[in-house]
């Protein structure tokens, strides 16, 4: 790993401010950016540590629904979202392993949006608002492909708020060596519609499958999508599983996170 | 170099780290406890797991300088007071919970921040929660009857495989 200068402010105003060095990169829990930074695919000159910032810390319920601060590791999530909203802190409790979720944050996992990562499904899926140094961004807005989010240079994840829906589910097919999803599915029913988010199958990361909320918007039950298919274009094909391999899972995986929603 | 100053099975060490020093190494090579193993250096096998503020987390995956004041715990720490082995390293060395020793550092400090937050796992719980330790002995099945016996249950009762 190339060496970088570690700094550790203490308030989002501090960050920011060194983080508009030349070459600065955000350090959330580090449990994708350390193993990148070991294989030299990433190599900061400063590392901004986000984790000692308390204004980013906690899980609180308030009018807009649950916030989540950026700096909230997982099994925090896991734990106190549960009797607020059980889908989300069961999504949070089964990303990686013990010793991942206790470092890996929500705000870290959404900055860098793996296409197969947890949380962009089940924010995308809530259409949770991610809320950063700058502005209020809505989750349709947020996600922009692999890897890629609205954020801009300097701008850093402070929380995230959901909206909490009547019923929900996340059901993930496990990539049984990463525990990342193979594809994974996060319904949820609103008194106005309901949203479905895919991560780990399309190239261009999370997704919503919007003739699948169309229909279970009508009718919300597992049959409702029975008649549905899903286009294996554009899905991811590896050595895990071909693209209609996956096109498939978004279909099979819709229907358990509805009846595991009733 | 930055000092970074923490408390290490309940001492206050302090040393020079770079940026880019990894928890791990400061353990093992600045203070030179080498009982937390460096087994894969990829995040995925979890021999390096220590406890930082009480939590299990991999310390080849996190820098020295993120740990400064913070309280870590390895497996040196691990213990009885009087120097004898802590409950769950006597209930490995009971079961045969390990056979060439190289995952135990990280299996012993998992299974301990397991039974901190739950003392009674079921033998699913115990094979969930040790999902990022890997043993390359695959010695599994006995480390979970270690983890049982340690909680008090009886480790007897769990299916041979």
């Amino acid at each position: 790993m190339h060496n970088f200068d570690f700094v550790k402010p203490s308030s989002i105003a501090d960050a920011v401010k060194a983080l508009s060095k030349e070459g600065a990169q955000a350090l959330s829990g580090g449990q994708t950016l350390t193993p990148t930074m070991k294989q030299r695919l990433a190599a900061p000159t400063v590392l901004v540590s986000l984790t000692g910032i308390d204004e980013m810390k906690g899980v609180c319920l308030g009018e807009d629904g649950l916030s989540i601060g950026a700096a909230t590791p997982h099994a925090v999530v896991a734990k106190e979202a549960a009797k607020h909203y059980p889908a989300l802190a069961m999504l949070a409790g089964g990303i990686g392993d013990p010793a991942v979720r206790n470092r890996g944050t929500i705000g870290g996992s959404l900055a860098n949006n793996d296409p197969a990562a947890c949380y962009p499904a089940g924010v995308l899926g809530s259409g949770a608002t991610v809320v950063t140094n700058r502005r209020k961004i809505a989750a349709d807005d947020y996600f922009q492909g692999m890897f890629t989010t609205a954020l801009e240079e300097g701008e850093i994840i402070t929380g995230v708020t959901f909206p909490i829906p009547e019923k929900a589910a996340y059901v993930k097919f496990n990539q049984p060596a990463s525990r990342f999803a193979l594809t994974a599915v996060f319904v949820a029913k609103f008194k106005d519609g309901v949203r479905v988010a895919v991560t780990g199958a399309s190239n261009d990361g999370v997704f919503r499958w919007s003739e699948a909320e169309k229909a279970l918007s009508g009718h919300f039950a597992a049959s409702a999508v029975e008649g549905l298919s899903v286009s294996s274009d554009g899905m991811i094909g590896d050595l895990h599983g071909t693209p209609a391999y996956r096109a498939n899972l978004v279909k099979v995986l819709t229907k358990r996170a509805v009846a595991a929603a009733q | 170099m930055t000092k970074v100053t923490m408390t290490v099975n309940g001492k206050t060490v302090s040393g020079e780290v770079e940026g880019r020093t990894l928890l791990s190494s400061f353990l093992r090579e600045g203070l030179g406890l080498t009982g937390t193993h460096v087994g894969c250096d990829t995040s995925q096998c979890g021999a390096c797991v220590v406890h930082l503020d009480g939590k299990a987390v991999k310390s080849c995956t996190m820098f020295a300088a993120d740990a400064a004041g913070a309280s870590v715990k390895t497996i040196e720490g691990m213990n009885n007071p009087d120097g004898s082995l802590s409950v769950v390293q006597q209930a490995f060395q009971d079961h045969h919970g390990l056979q060439c020793g190289f995952c135990t550092p990280g299996m012993v400090m998992s299974s301990a921040a397991l039974l901190a937050e739950n003392p009674k796992p079921t033998e699913a719980e115990i094979r969930h929660y040790l999902e990022g330790n890997i043993c390359r002995c695959t010695g599994y099945h006995n480390i979970v009857k270690a983890v049982l016996a340690a909680s008090g249950q009886d480790a007897a009762a769990m299916a041979a495989e």
